[in-house]
């Protein structure tokens, strides 16, 4: 099953390593991850996507990181409302006579030509993961010449969850 | 206090505390402030700067001559002194070299300072002469790691490094130090307090988990206490004895749980796991309520995990949450220090029905299934030998293993009725450890006798350390356990490998006896089965350091057995 985790860890050198580390030997399989600075510059907030078999593997992933010094918080977020979004960027083949067709297949997606060249063009697209998927196959059929994706990076939503189905879905 | 005075006062401790210093002044400085009184070490030139300090300060320090023997010493000294152990070892090479002890101390849960120097900040990552990358190869086998950088730090990283090595569950912390660090000067200034948001041990136990354990305890037919280091760690063992007897429940022990329940008492089933007894095996398996205290429920405990206990509703008392359904599924989760989690079950009086069937059944298992062992009338049987080493030193030895056959018939043989008497490298089982392990333990008690179990192959991985007994007459007695092979490596080969004793028969030996003279040690080489009692009374009447050289039958096999693979109730060699 796959599972959102977020943790705040010390802003500190060598943190990265130290959860990748520990991710590579107890097997833990990782998706994505994604670093970055929080509101206070000494702490670092990190998503984790995860594949785990079972509850005993996704308990163990989150008390392993717990058990980090350097780590300050860890929530499973999976099961709550939250704002998770990827980035990619998408550069594909494309020429002057479909340039507007592949501009038009990316609109409803709210994704941007941000470089134009001779014979590509390169998208960017932000939103969960489903969604830079399907852009991204929508896509495949003119070529993708190059393509670099962010993993996600989430936060839980001020509002409370109004349905069921809701709380379990990425949905914008 | 006038206000005069109590500026003065305040002056004084600021000029006291807030002293100039060099980082490896600070260092000191700081082990002092832990109440640290001996370290284990061996210098080399990144750390030469402290050891400058350690010769101007005069603190005990132990010159191992070679760093895992230095490592090693400084577990053995944890082990029984419950304090940190303090190593201090060079860059590159001097580093390296405790890798082994860090890994050990790591699984075993032994609280460990490790100081190694390291090169120059400005040329770290240039693969500097002796430079490696301590903080990065010990990330894994640390609870914790440091490198220091400013100068300014070193009060505050000691300080955090101790607290981590020893609360919670315990284990080993490195302190990477840079030369220029360490010649740097700053203002020493020991922190009072700890901030470390991200480390924050949970020793108090939920109540309502102990409440549920309760209830269930009054429901079991069939108890039983699986007592595992956790408990020793803890200081808890005089705790569980009121807490077994109470209850009126059987106690099993783990292999370092050992000492943490006194086998002689009627409720001790003795140790569980591979090479357990019988008794304490079946009674795991058949209990309707297993209540695990400060063990991990490792693999050569439980055996096969889809035979575990198969009826058992299981509790688990652990310090470290990661433990608790880590390898098996848990009903009553009990995040706790082990002492205080027994402290508060035994403030509740709970009734149970005492369990006499279940005892009765268990007494019966006892009687049918002792140890058991053949003599031949030609050799000296090692269950003996270790049975001779219980009677000689009355049970009261402190005794450390190697690993192999004789560390499990020390486990079975040895009556541990005291808490920390028994130093063992159990979840890495590293061989060389044994015989530095006595040496700090020693050091932590000197007036008890430290035996220190050996068998011929882990003493030569260590054997250079006979150099601080010589240089300070160290009582400790080295029994070699001398089966002129890899025993333990023999009896897999032999029971699974059709008898293909690839590299593990000695045909060559050195003359222990003639290598502990070199030392101006004792020694005993002993071949005749009939005087092996007398050589070791009279060795372990000596004062000073002895080696004896047992030489035991050479085939003799470590049974029961749970051959890998197997549960508890496949236990094999249970009778003759
Ligand atoms: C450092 C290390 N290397 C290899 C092993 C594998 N091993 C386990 S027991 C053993 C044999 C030990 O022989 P000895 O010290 O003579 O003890 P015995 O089993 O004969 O009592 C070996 C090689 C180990 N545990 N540790
Ligand atoms: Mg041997």
């Amino acid at each position: 099953m796959i599972r959102t985790i977020t943790a705040t860890v010390n802003n500190s050198s060598g943190v990265l390593n130290r959860i990748t580390g520990l991710f590579a030997r107890r097997q833990f399989n990782i998706e994505s991850i994604t670093v970055g600075v929080t509101e206070n510059p000494e702490i670092s907030r990190m998503t984790f996507v995860v594949n785990v078999d079972n509850d005993r593997a996704l308990d163990q992933v989150i008390k392993q990181l717990n058990k980090q010094v350097d780590v300050l918080k860890v929530r499973d977020i999976s099961g709550d409302t939250i704002v998770a979004r990827e980035l990619a960027l998408i550069k594909v083949v494309s020429t002057p006579q479909n340039r507007s067709e592949i501009e038009t297949l990316a609109r409803p997606f709210r994704a941007s030509i941000v470089d134009v060249g001779r014979d590509s063009v390169t998208l960017q697209v932000t939103g969960d993961h489903q969604k830079v998927e399907a852009l991204i196959d929508l896509l495949k059929p003119y070529g993708i010449k190059e393509l670099a994706r962010t993993g996600a990076t989430a936060l839980k939503r001020s509002s409370k969850s109004q349905s069921q189905e809701l709380k379990y879905s990425f949905i914008q | 206090m006038s206000m005069d005075l109590e500026v003065e006062a305040n002056m004084q401790a600021a000029e006291q505390t807030d002293k100039q210093m060099s980082g490896s002044q600070m260092i000191l400085q700081s082990l002092v402030e832990e109440g640290v009184d001996i370290i284990f070490g061996y210098p080399g030139g990144a750390i030469l700067p402290t050891y400058d300090e350690i010769y101007k300060k005069g603190i005990r320090h132990i010159l191992a001559r070679h760093e895992q023997g230095a490592v090693h010493a400084a577990e053995g000294y944890a082990r029984v002194s419950g304090k940190a152990g303090v190593c201090i070892v060079t860059s590159g090479p001097g580093a390296t070299n405790v890798v082994t002890g860090i890994a050990d101390a790591m699984i075993d849960s032994l609280p460990l300072i490790v100081i190694s120097g390291q090169v120059a900040t400005n040329v770290i990552g240039t693969d500097a002469f002796q430079e490696a990358d301590m903080v990065g190869i010990t990330m894994p086998i640390t609870k914790h790691n440091f490198q220091i950088r400013d100068v300014q730090d070193i009060p505050t990283v000691m300080k955090q490094a101790f607290h981590i090595a020893t609360t919670g569950r315990p284990g080993p912390v490195l302190i990477d130090l840079p030369k220029d660090v360490s010649t740097n000067v700053g203002t020493f200034n020991y922190p009072k307090h700890i901030d470390l948001p991200g480390y924050q041990p949970t020793v108090q136990p939920n109540r309502l988990q102990i409440k549920k354990l309760n209830a269930a305890i009054k429901e079991a037919k069939r108890p039983v206490i699986l007592a595992g280091a956790g408990v020793l760690l803890s200081g808890g063992s005089s705790e569980l004895m009121t807490f077994a007897k109470t209850r009126n429940i059987p106690v099993v022990t783990t292999l370092l749980g050992l000492g943490s329940f006194p086998e002689t008492e009627k409720l001790s089933l003795g140790m569980a796991g591979m090479h357990g007894l019988y008794t304490a095996n079946m009674a795991l398996h058949e209990s309707d309520l297993l209540i695990n205290i400060g063990a991990r429920f490792d693999d050569r405990l439980t055996g096969n995990l889809d035979y575990f206990a198969p009826n058992a509703i299981v509790a688990h008392v652990d310090v470290d949450p990661a433990e608790i359904g880590k390898n098996i599924d848990t009903d009553i989760p009990i995040v706790s220090d082990a002492k205080r989690a027994l402290e508060i079950l035994n403030a509740s009086e709970e009734e149970n029905d005492g369990f006499k069937a279940w005892h009765e059944h268990l007494n019966a298992y006892q009687e049918e299934n002792p140890l058991w062992y053949e003599e031949d009338g030609e050799t000296l049987k090692p269950q003996k030998l270790l049975e001779m080493i219980y009677e000689e030193t009355k049970g009261e030895a402190i005794v450390t293993t190697d690993v192999g056959q004789h560390q499990m018939w020390a486990a079975q043989y040895y009556q541990f009725d005291e808490p920390d008497h028994w130093v063992t490298s159990g979840g890495l089982g590293t061989m060389g450890f044994g015989f530095p392990a006595a040496i700090g333990a020693q050091f932590a008690k000197p007036d008890k006798t430290v035996v220190a179990v050996i068998g011929d192959a882990g003493f030569q991985m260590t054997l250079q350390e006979l150099s601080i007994l010589q240089e300070l007459h160290l009582p400790v007695k080295i029994v070699i356990v001398n089966n002129a092979s890899l025993g333990m490596v023999r009896q897999w080969q032999q029971l699974f490998y059709e008898e293909r004793y690839s590299h593990s028969l000695f045909p060559i030996q050195p003359d222990f006896v003639k290598l502990a003279e070199a030392y101006n040690i004792p020694g005993f080489k002993v071949e005749n089965p009939d005087e092996a009692r007398d050589v070791l009374k009279k060795g372990l009447e000596m004062d000073g350091p002895v080696l004896f050289d047992f030489r035991v039958t050479s085939l003799e096999n470590v049974y029961p057995m749970i051959a890998p693979g197997k549960g508890h109730q496949e236990m094999e060699g249970v009778k003759p």
